[in-house]
């Protein structure tokens, strides 16, 4: 910074609905450094803030999955893109949140892009992977494709400031479905960056939503709600995990509970698809 | 492409009484009547087997499989269509056909015995005043290849000579090609020939290919006054088959209710053995009801089958099974 | 107009009672719970009837497994899965299950009249559905034990160990062949708790495990109530749990799995919406209907229990399936010409009489077939409620009985709508001669079976199993494996 002139800070907002608003409860928190400096002043999120994430969720959802593979492919590569573009200044939020060098933290961005090039890839293949044409006994075409769950909660890993928020939230967006993310609540800012980035790479409002805050506030909230239909545990110890577990049954979610080698499978993939299958007879 | 001029059917021609608030419309030329045919529901090939093939696993026991029995005989058109026909063959046909088991005089006769039409008169002679009709095809059959004059001459011909009743083919080049003003027309003119003696129409469903055809096709007869539609020749590959059966069954159904006019069913070709008679009684209690379940309205057209039935029922009464060789060979 | 007109009555030819004999069943008088190989008294030596739905009589007397039970099989299950089944290949595994895929045809006739005695089916449902479907699910399970390689899951995929499976009374041979035959071609070892009212076939199903040889508690069976399959959910040893049956039911146990690492599926309740629009093939629609919602009598997850039908044909479809559901054989199960059996239970028909009820209540037009129903056992007359709205119970509450409720629609929009406004997404049907609007119809509902002019088709191929609060796993196909696999 130049010593000659005084900085403007940054606030960081939630995402909800393609908007940056502060908290509806008006509070925020305190989020330093790894090594415990200042860092920023970040929203935190209320269960009012998750409850309005989950409607604009809901809202965009039909809309995500009605255009087409090929264009959901197209809008997820251009986040890509616009990542590339503000590498650098990602970089510097992840070195600074996870502690690490320049350039480890220049390579763990990297990884991240080309994860992000990765689902982009995904979206017009992955009905050819989980679909099929099944033979049935009988004069009918009966063919299965992979579908959405609808709304996913992801409670995003605490540690992973950047990879694992892609893998954990761009998977389910990658086969149709829209997110409402927690976003690490020691670590936000890379997250809330990648949201700011969303906005310029023509996700629709409500496809991600990221709520900033106190994960242990709001998880409940997100895993209980009812219009959530699967629900990411990878941010929480496995005591609060059972809890939210718990909480999910209520309304049957699909619930994930991501391994530590989750992202080298499709598992993230298929943890909130639902296989819808076509019967039609066959006849003259 | 000229349309075929349909002449105007009024009720009083045909017959018909078509009520005031009927959803059918008098037809007065073929672009009525082409809508009138895609106005009709399709079917699908799949369901209508489905049901069909359903409906065959009914199982008839003891006085209800000899009362079906019994109906089953007297729905029979005892037939003979051969090239190598002789009044003596038909005699001893018509013989059959008055008294199927002369064993038994609780037999019931068949409904009608079926000839050529030159065979015609001699039939008459042979069953006299008996309950037992004469029908005889005619138009050409079983091609129906012939001018509209031939077609009309035969059916003269045939009722001159003695038929009550006339089983006609209709023109399937002509329903295939889409000229299904021709076929109506043609099935009017046959109708008109026909004077006071029935007229089945044949609709050659293995032909025609499709249920939706046989649908269709089963509306131009009913419309043009069939008094029963029929599936088939006997003389192509593809003759009555259940699910067919069942599709113009559903067809004399709904005219009946759109219309009041009660038209008949007769299947025919390759119904030989007793278990195919029962499914299809069991397939017209089901969909068209009791109405139906009369030489009336519902006939079988065969010759084999005759005897099996007569073994089904001599088991029935005796508990055993019996030689072939209990009932004439005709 | 009409029926006046030709004045024709349907079904006026009545047919003689064709009755199955019972005593193909050859039910023993007791049996005991099927653990590691063998058939044995349960530690608490306590047993419960089975009756005949039909007529209340008591079919044999089944053993009430007690959580020491469940510990025994659950450890037999592990045994064998550590000794014996983990070591045994996919070939083997394979060969076992076309074997008893084999047994069960060459018992078929045996097996489809337990049933029906059991269940209360009519026995033409489980002669030509239920267990020729049974068999077919182990020929075609069997065919992928050695194949995992190639399901799609990556190489060499692993079991996941000992599997709880928890089945339920409509279809109960059926559902342990959806359970059993996946899973022990992915290499797992199974416990199977039948339900309650109707444990007969898969304990029939045990004997033929034996006559197959197959190694000694690969499958355990334990009969019991509600607390023999809440001590199975709740065993530490059991690393799966399938579970097929009501969402109550479902929700409790995924909330006493949601604290282990216990893999789950559930296939659970729905409320399916058969939409006719005004283009179908009407006499065929008119049986997918009735398919739909009077197989089973109704007891079947995904039934088309609602019917949304577009208001330009709304009177005539109406029509034809009251003249139809007027024509149903209701009565004796055994009888070959029975279409409508007896419902499972008395507390089935209580529930099914009280939800009817409320249809009433609030505002439905009933209509019940005339059919008339034997005295003892317990009986449900075919039903349709006409004039339902969204909002009534009997178009948002699973009634698992012969009762359909009738809504109309306008657009194909407004059909999509009301089809999906329900929590449950199991199995929708579409009616139309159209193709582009029922492919347009197919993606946009909420459910994992869509039938296309047709109604309640299975296939060991065919993925089976719901959205939402209809569970998640699939049954049925290359998709069914993923559910036993650690993938």
């Amino acid at each position: 910074m130049s010593e000659d002139r005084l900085d403007v800070r940054k606030t960081y907002k939630l995402l909800i609905n393609g908007a940056f608003p502060r908290s509806e409860s008006g509070r925020s928190y305190e989020v330093t450094t790894a090594k415990g400096e200042f860092l920023a002043n970040v929203a935190q999120g209320s269960r009012k803030d998750v409850r309005d994430a989950v409607v604009a969720a809901r809202g965009a959802q039909s809309k995500w999955w009605g255009q087409s593979a090929y264009n959901r492919g197209q809008v997820i590569y251009r986040l890509a893109e616009m990542a590339e573009s503000r590498r650098d200044e990602l970089a510097e939020h992840v070195r600074l949140a996870e502690g690490l060098s320049s350039k480890k933290a220049q390579v763990c961005v990297s990884r991240a892009i080309d994860r992000i090039v990765w689902y982009a890839g995904w979206t017009d293949k992955i009905a050819q992977i989980l679909g099929s044409s099944n033979p049935v006994a009988g004069p009918f075409f009966n063919f299965s494709v992979p579908v959405p769950s609808g709304v996913v909660g992801v409670l995003c890993e605490q540690e992973s400031s950047l990879e694992t928020f892609v893998n954990a939230v761009l998977a389910p967006i990658a086969v149709g479905n829209t997110v409402v993310a927690v976003a690490s609540e020691k670590r936000p800012t890379p997250a809330v960056l990648l949201g700011e980035m969303t906005a310029t790479a023509d996700f629709p409002a409500g496809l991600l939503n990221i709520v900033t805050g106190f994960t242990g506030e709001v998880a409940p909230t997100l895993a209980s709600h009812e219009d959530v239909d699967g629900i990411d545990l990878g941010g929480v110890d496995e005591e609060f995990a059972n809890e939210l577990a718990q909480l999910a049954a209520g309304s049957i979610k699909r619930v994930l509970r991501p391994g530590p080698n989750e992202d080298a499978s499709l598992r993230r993939l298929r943890a909130f698809v639902e296989t819808s299958t076509v019967w039609h007879t066959i006849g003259q | 492409m000229s349309i075929a001029p349909l002449r105007l059917v009024t009720s009083d021609e045909r017959g018909v009484r078509l009520p005031s608030d009927s959803s059918v419309p008098v037809i007065e030329n073929e672009t009525q009547l082409r809508a009138l045919l895609s106005g009709l529901s399709g079917v699908d090939a799949v369901g209508a087997e489905a049901r069909a093939a359903k409906l065959a696993t009914r199982s008839l026991k003891k006085s209800t499989k000899l009362a079906a029995l019994d109906l089953a005989i007297s729905m029979v058109d005892l037939t003979t269509l051969e090239g190598a026909d002789t009044p003596g063959r038909v005699t001893s046909l018509c013989t059959k056909a008055l008294h199927p088991d002369p064993s038994d005089p609780n037999v019931p006769s068949v409904a009608a015995v079926c000839v050529y039409p030159d065979l015609v008169a001699h039939a008459r002679s042979v069953l006299g005043a008996s309950p037992v009709k004469v029908a005889s095809v005619a138009t050409a059959f079983p091609s129906g290849r012939a001018s509209l004059n031939i077609k009309l001459m035969d059916v003269r011909e045939a009722v001159s000579a003695g038929a009550d009743e006339i089983d006609m083919v209709i023109d399937r080049g002509a329903f295939l090609s889409g000229r299904v003003g021709q076929v109506f027309d043609e099935v009017v003119a046959v109708k008109e020939a026909c004077g006071a003696a029935h007229l089945k129409v044949i609709l050659e469903t293995g032909e025609l290919a499709t249920y939706d055809n046989a649908r269709r096709a089963s509306w131009i007869a009913m419309l043009g006054g069939a008094d029963f539609i029929k599936t088939s020749t006997g003389k192509v590959g593809v003759n009555a088959t259940l699910p067919t059966a069942l599709v113009m069954l559903e067809a004399v159904r709904d005219f009946a209710e759109t219309t009041g006019v009660v038209v008949g069913v007769k299947v025919a070709g390759g119904i030989r053995t007793t278990k195919d008679a029962l499914r299809y009684l069991v397939v017209i209690n089901e969909t068209a009801g009791s109405r139906w379940l009369s030489p009336d309205y519902f006939r079988f057209g065969a010759s084999s089958l005759l005897n099996d039935l007569l073994m089904q029922r001599l088991k029935q009464r005796r508990g055993v099974y019996v030689r072939p060789d209990e009932f004439s060979g005709d | 107009m009409s029926e006046d007109l030709t004045n024709s009555s349907l079904g006026a030819m009545t047919y003689d009672p064709a009755p199955e004999s019972a005593a193909i069943a050859r039910l023993k008088t007791a049996y005991g719970l099927f653990i590691n190989g063998e058939f044995s008294d349960p530690s608490s030596h306590e047993s419960f009837v089975t009756l005949n739905p039909a007529n209340e009589e008591s079919l044999a007397s089944v053993a009430q497994a007690s959580v020491a039970d469940v510990d025994r099989a659950v450890y037999a299950a592990r045994r064998a899965y550590d000794n014996v089944w983990s070591k045994t290949t996919g070939a083997e595994r394979s060969k076992y299950l076309f074997r008893i895929a084999r047994l069960i045809q060459e018992r078929s006739r045996e097996l489809a009249v337990v049933e029906t005695l059991d269940n209360g089916k009519p026995i033409r449902e489980s002669r030509d559905v239920d267990i020729p479907l049974a068999a077919a699910h182990f020929f075609y399970y069997a065919g992928w034990a050695d194949k995992l390689d190639h399901a799609g899951f990556g190489p060499n995929p692993k079991p996941l160990g000992v599997a709880g499976q928890i089945i339920p009374w409509n279809f109960p041979l059926l559902m342990a062949a959806w359970k059993l035959a996946p899973a022990l071609a992915a290499g797992n070892t199974c416990v199977l708790k039948p339900a309650e009212t109707t444990p007969l076939s898969a304990l029939i199903l045990a004997e033929i495990l034996q006559q197959a040889e197959l190694p000694e508690g690969v499958v355990n069976i334990i009969t019991g109530d509600g607390s023999t399959g809440a001590a199975l959910v709740d065993h530490p040893g059991v690393d799966k749990i399938a579970f097929t049956g009501s969402t109550e039911v479902g929700r409790l146990i995924q909330q006493r799995v949601a604290s282990s690492h216990k893999h789950l599926t559930l296939e659970l309740g729905g409320k399916g919406a058969n939409i006719a629009f005004e283009d179908a093939p009407i006499d065929e629609m008119i049986e997918g209907i009735i398919d739909g919602i009077f197989f089973n009598q109704g007891h079947v997850c995904c039934a088309g229990s609602r019917l949304l039908v577009q208001e330009s044909v709304a009177d005539e479809v109406l029509r034809r399936l009251i003249r139809r559901v007027d024509q149903l054989r209701v009565g004796d199960p055994l009888d070959k010409n029975t279409d409508v059996g007896a419902i499972n239970s008395a507390a089935q028909l209580a529930r099914i009489k009280e939800l009817t009820a409320y249809g009433e209540e609030e505002g439905a037009t009933r209509y019940t077939s005339s059919c008339p129903l034997p005295d003892k056992g317990y009986w449900f007359a075919p039903t349709v409620f006409a004039d339902v709205s969204q909002s009534h119970r009997i178009a948002r509450e699973e009634i698992f009985g012969p009762v359909l409720s009738v809504l109309t629609f306008r657009t194909p929009e407004e059909a999509v709508a009301k089809a999906n406004n329900t929590n449950y997404g199991l199995a929708c049907g579409v009616w139309s001669e159209k193709g582009s609007r029922t492919l347009w119809v197919a993606e946009r509902l909420r459910a994992g079976v869509i039938w296309a002019n047709t109604y309640n088709r299975f296939d060991p191929t065919s993925p089976f199993g719901g959205v939402r609060e209809s569970g998640f796993g699939r049954e049925g196909g290359r998709h069914g494996l993923e559910a036993y696999l650690n993938v």
